[in-house]
């Protein structure tokens, strides 16, 4: 015990070490920070931007690491400092030390330097917060509206005919023949939050209240992120994927989303299934008597790569599960578990995968 | 007042004493006791709320686990964030305030004993409404329990159509009940303050610690009302057909968020507030200098009171207000950090030329100093709103805040424990049980809050009960969740060396760190009257004039 | 709860009086709660998709406005006689007091009988509903409070207990009631006067 007093005594040096915590975080951060690294830290890591609000973002959140970097490493040194060398020493006289009550010179100079570094930040902050928000949606961007529902995303595109449900594809964008993709955010229940990090900030889709956010990718590829608003009990599996195409790509693909359900001769078992089970409350099939709106339109289901907003991949084991039993893969998600026998369930299934 | 303390030393009631000394406590209104039963109840909810904690923190150590059930563990986020904000941190932050607050300005009690003990049975009632919640909430379709909301309850998740059953009326009902509480110490406290002195202190010559409560109790007045107000609105909403966050109607769910943290933001310089007291006693005593720059201590709380009513859009950011809002709320943001850095360097300049000593109640302190320069400094980084839109209602917020409340606020609050502990029950603690509580804890806060930042800059929401593999979250919630253990296993030390002190600690006579403020000039317990004559001060270190009849503080104030 | 006066030692110290500042902070808080079910009704001017309109079924209760502001009037001498001792005053001017509270009660119900059963107008109807019923029926809760606390001292008055020395109580329960009868004036305006 005596031992480790002693060792306390000399605490000044031993906070140190428990500090050096927080600096290998800040390492990471800073390693996260470096783009070539970036991505395959994470997928979504924010300090690896492909369009340019996120770039805006990354560049004033840079400066203002740096400048609160460096306060810290000011006020930390000084704390040390005084913890190490006015420490009460062993042979101490046992008096007391000089009593300072204040000093008006250096309260104004601890007020005047914080004042300064406010407006700074202030002033790089304002000019970013204008960037992104204050933006003309120009004549050739993609206009896409996007509606939260507990614990899907339906994305419309007006002009352009589509609707179609939890994967949204744009086309790339250019450096200097940019076509942005301008999305109006609204929500059919409770608040949600389309946050895809790597192309912008999170926005929220708040009913009654419609946003609107823009990303301009600079890259092809899937980016993922998720509602980041808590929106009920599924919340943690209402996932965001963003297809950025070529545009040849993008426009093949509107192509093939604006067509109806491909009719296959007679209906089929499962067509029937489909259309007389409670299916077609929720659910639309373009160019079938199916017309619901609560949940994702199928009429290009077999278009998507994953089912039930991310939460699952889109293969037939997986479509068939889903049906049987929505909680088994999404518990609380609010698709009701439709009371299917073995052979209903395998014809519907057959049906769903012609969808394409 | 308690009968005990009439009673003739020799003499007891020879046939029930359990039942009467149960009695005494239940029935109360003296200003000490009911500051320990506010401590003590806010200590059981802190072992509870850390429960849901490490619960929540199991599930998440791991992709895709399934420890919880996703309704279990919305249930959990809910009530943890309840739990520690209403019935931990302000019964404790109420607790040593109605302890401290007569002793140092040398009053005999508060200046309204009996809604003292009223407000406190209101908060204490309000805690056992919301768990009564966990089996009497049931509602249609079994979708009825604790609550499940989150903590701020946000609009139109509230709604009837949305929150069916009773689990948002219990989180309405018990808040509102305790917040009635709240406001009636509040107006204790500054009523206390402002009329109760013993002559000779002036507001100038009061110490730090019943100035800085006196704001909070301001603010308290201020921002505990708008909440009633929402959850008053909320009830119309849910059971008298209101429309006030009705978005079928034409209602706003965004007029709730506005609400809400107008009273939310504020709330938490309530909690810090006289967590910053704390510092400004401890401090000085173990530095053994005055606190530095006094009348611009004072002034900088009263600027951090003011502006940071004014701060509370920053929660809301990605709302879409529209840039002249967002820009507006970064300003007023960023300005609150001003004031709140001139405390930290006043507190390091009353160190600078001390002589410091590392008893556990300055050890705390100190990891307070560092932790809330942190945590300030990642609030700057949430008040540029455009890094905001990223890191908000992600990991780094959530390491944010608890870097604050835990590491700061929570940090304070234990090194009050053990500063006053010696004159609350007149024993010692253990100095070597405290500092392992301190290594412990300090080693597991760093482990969990420091790497929780990581996983919110690589893009993890909250309020998730799980996550996908492959985003490169896992390692750093494994850590996250390790630190925890620390953290339990600190917490329980702490609460052990409470316990064994009090039976087997050391007398600890009136002033065992050789302090200067009032409420060690009285004997440890102080008795049920205080001061047997109402002392007269010429300074703001009264027992430093006694002490150093040739060099008394009056002379340089 | 009298201000406490010591002469100790050398220095003569004076406190402020415990109920007055305890009363007054009781007051900011409900006037923050006020304001926000004023801010509310403010933003919803309208806002609401249906239903009737406030100048549709509204009328300005000139009258009772009338009533309720009379009786800050006649509270504030009331407590003027009980300081000078004059108890038989205090007794007339409180009853006074408490005849034109009771009386804006009378014509709030009276108004909102109408609104409800011949207008069918609830606090379900529509948004000006909702914000309507709940800011004019949290000051009427609130006035009723004061008659309750007005009606308590009337019957304590009625039993010969109420004397000069117990100025300084009713001094701090005045306070209370002309806090509702301000907290009316800015119902009013903002109901009768911005919202119509």
């Amino acid at each position: 015990m005596d031992a480790m007093r002693t060792a306390c005594e000399k605490t000044s040096g031993r906070l140190g070490v428990w500090q050096i915590v927080p600096v290998i975080f800040w390492s990471v951060a800073a390693a996260a920070a470096s783009e070539p690294a970036a991505p395959a830290l994470s997928p979504t890591n924010i300090f690896a931007p492909a369009s340019t609000p996120a770039n805006s973002i990354l560049r004033v959140s840079l400066f203002v690491l740096g400048v609160t970097g460096a306060i810290f490493v000011v006020v930390f040194s000084l704390l040390v400092y005084s913890v190490v060398k006015f420490r009460k020493r062993t042979n101490d006289d046992g008096r007391e030390p000089p009593q300072v009550y204040g000093s008006n010179q250096v309260e104004l100079a601890w007020t005047v330097i914080p004042v300064l570094i406010v407006v700074a930040l202030f002033m790089a902050t304002a000019r970013v917060i204008a960037d992104v928000q204050k933006v003309a949606q120009p004549a050739n961007a993609i206009e896409v509206v996007a509606i939260g529902h507990q614990f899907w995303w339906e994305y419309r595109y007006p002009a352009l005919g589509v609707v179609t449900a939890n994967e949204l594809h744009v086309p790339v964008s250019e450096v200097d023949h940019p076509t942005p993709t301008f999305i109006q955010l609204l929500s059919a229940d409770t608040d949600h939050s389309f946050w895809v990090p790597r192309l912008a900030g999170k926005t929220d889709l708040i009913p009654n209240h419609p946003n609107s956010t823009w990303i301009d990718p600079h890259e092809t590829g899937l980016f993922l992120g998720q509602c980041a608003q808590y929106c009920g009990t599924q919340h943690a599996k209402m996932l965001l994927r963003v297809y950025v195409d070529s545009r040849a790509d993008f426009d093949r693909w509107i192509q093939q989303q604006r067509q109806p359900a491909a009719v296959a001769g007679a209906v089929s078992e499962g067509q029937r299934i489909f259309e007389t089970t409670a299916c077609i409350n929720c659910h639309k099939v373009a160019g079938t008597v199916a017309n619901g709106r609560f949940g994702p339109d199928l009429t290009h289901l077999m278009s998507r790569d994953t089912i039930a907003a991310g939460a699952a991949l889109n293969t037939p084991e997986n479509l068939r599960r889903w049906i049987l039993k929505p909680d088994a893969i999404k518990p609380g998600s609010l698709m009701p578990a439709m009371q299917l026998n073995d052979q209903d369930l395998d014809a519907l299934t057959a049906y769903l995968e012609t969808l394409r | 007042m308690s009968t005990d303390a009439i009673a003739l030393p020799g003499t007891e009631s020879a046939e029930r004493p359990f039942v009467d000394g149960l009695h005494a406590w239940v029935t109360t209104v003296d200003h000490k006791r009911l500051g320990i039963l506010y401590i003590v109840y806010a200590l059981i909810f802190l072992v509870v709320g850390g429960i849901e904690a490490t619960i929540m923190r199991i599930q998440l150590i791991r992709a895709n686990n399934d420890f919880v059930s996703p309704q279990v563990f919305n249930r959990l986020f809910t009530l943890h964030g309840t739990t520690m904000i209403f019935f931990v941190a302000m019964p404790m932050v109420f607790g040593f305030a109605n302890y401290l607050i007569p002793l140092m300005i040398g009053a005999r009690d508060m200046a309204f004993p009996r809604l003292n003990a009223f407000s406190f049975w209101l908060t204490a009632f309000g805690g056992f409404l919301l768990y009564f919640s966990m089996i009497g909430a049931n509602g249609l379709y079994g979708a009825g329990n604790a609550p499940d909301v989150g903590w701020f309850a946000y609009a139109p998740l509230t709604a009837r159509t949305f929150s069916v059953g009773h689990s948002t009326d219990f989180w309405t009902l018990s808040l509102l009940i305790s917040g009635f509480g709240s406001i009636g110490t509040a107006i204790n406290i500054l009523t206390t303050v402002l009329c109760m002195r013993c002559p000779g202190m002036s507001l100038g010559k009061m110490p730090l610690l019943p100035w800085l409560n006196l704001v909070m109790s301001g603010m308290v007045i201020l921002a505990v009302s708008p909440l009633t107000a929402a959850q008053v609105m909320l009830m119309i909403d849910r059971y008298l057909g209101g429309h006030f966050f009705d978005t079928q109607a034409g209602g706003s769910a965004v007029i709730w968020m506005h609400f809400f943290w107008i009273f939310g933001h504020p709330e938490v310089y309530v909690l810090v507030i006289p967590a910053f007291a704390f510092m400004s006693e401890i401090i000085p005593v173990f530095s053994r200098k005055a606190i530095f720059g006094y009348p611009v201590m004072v002034g900088a709380t009263i600027a951090i009171g003011f502006i940071s009513m004014s701060v509370w859009a920053h929660h809301m950011f990605t709302v879409g207000m529209g840039a002249n809002a967002n820009t507006f709320f970064a300003l007023s943001t960023m300005a609150v950090g001003v004031p709140t850095g001139i405390k930290i360097f006043n507190w390091l300049a009353t160190m600078w030329g001390g002589k410091i000593l590392f008893k556990t109640p300055m050890l705390f302190a100190i990891a307070f100093l560092f932790q809330f320069l942190i945590a300030g400094l990642t609030g700057i980084m949430l008040s540029c709103v455009p890094f905001d839109w990223q890191l908000t209602a992600s990991y780094f917020v959530v390491a944010h805040f608890h870097y604050v409340i835990v590491g700061g606020i929570l940090f304070g609050i234990f090194a009050a424990f053990y500063y006053w502990y010696p004159k609350m029950t007149g024993r010692m603690y253990n100095e070597t049980l405290g500092r392992w509580h301190f290594w412990l804890f300090l080693i597991g806060f760093h482990l969990t809050f420091d790497f929780m930042h990581i996983p919110g800059l690589l893009g993890m929401p909250r309020r998730i009960y799980t996550y996908e593999a492959g985003r490169g979250w896992d390692i750093w919630n494994l850590i996250v969740t390790v630190g925890a253990v620390f953290q339990a296993v600190g917490t329980l030390v702490f609460v052990f060396n409470l316990v064994w002190s009090y039976f087997r600690g050391k007398i600890a006579g009136s002033d065992p760190w050789d302090a200067w403020t009032l409420e060690w000039s009285t004997s440890s317990p102080p008795p049920d009257y205080n001061f047997a004559v109402i002392p007269e001060v010429k300074s703001r270190r009264p027992l430093w004039d006694l002490k150093h009849p040739n060099d008394p503080d009056w002379k340089y104030e | 709860m009298n201000a406490t006066s010591m002469t100790a030692g050398s220095v003569e110290w004076k406190n402020p009086p415990r109920g007055q500042v305890g009363m007054l902070a009781l007051i900011a808080a409900e006037s923050a709660i006020f304001t926000i079910f004023v801010v509310a009704y403010l933003f919803y001017i309208g806002k609401s998709l249906s239903g009737p309109t406030p100048k549709e079924i509204l009328s300005v209760p000139i009258f009772y406005t009338i009533c309720l502001l009379s009786s800050s009037l006649t509270i504030h001498f009331a407590a003027r006689a009980l300081r000078q001792g004059k108890v038989k005053s205090f007794g007339l001017l409180w009853f006074a007091t408490f005849a034109l509270g009771a009386a804006f009660m009378y014509g709030t119900a009276m108004e909102w009988y109408r609104l409800i059963y011949h207008e069918g107008f609830t606090i379900s109807t529509n948004l000006f509903g909702t914000t309507y019923y709940s800011l004019v029926g949290l000051h009427a809760f609130h006035v009723v409070v004061g008659l309750t606390a007005l009606f308590l001292v009337m019957a304590f008055t009625l039993l010969g207990s109420v004397r000069a020395e117990h100025a300084e109580r009713i001094d701090v329960l005045s306070l209370y009631w002309h806090f509702v009868d301000a907290v009316w004036v800015v119902v009013f305006t903002v109901v009768y006067l911005i919202g119509r």
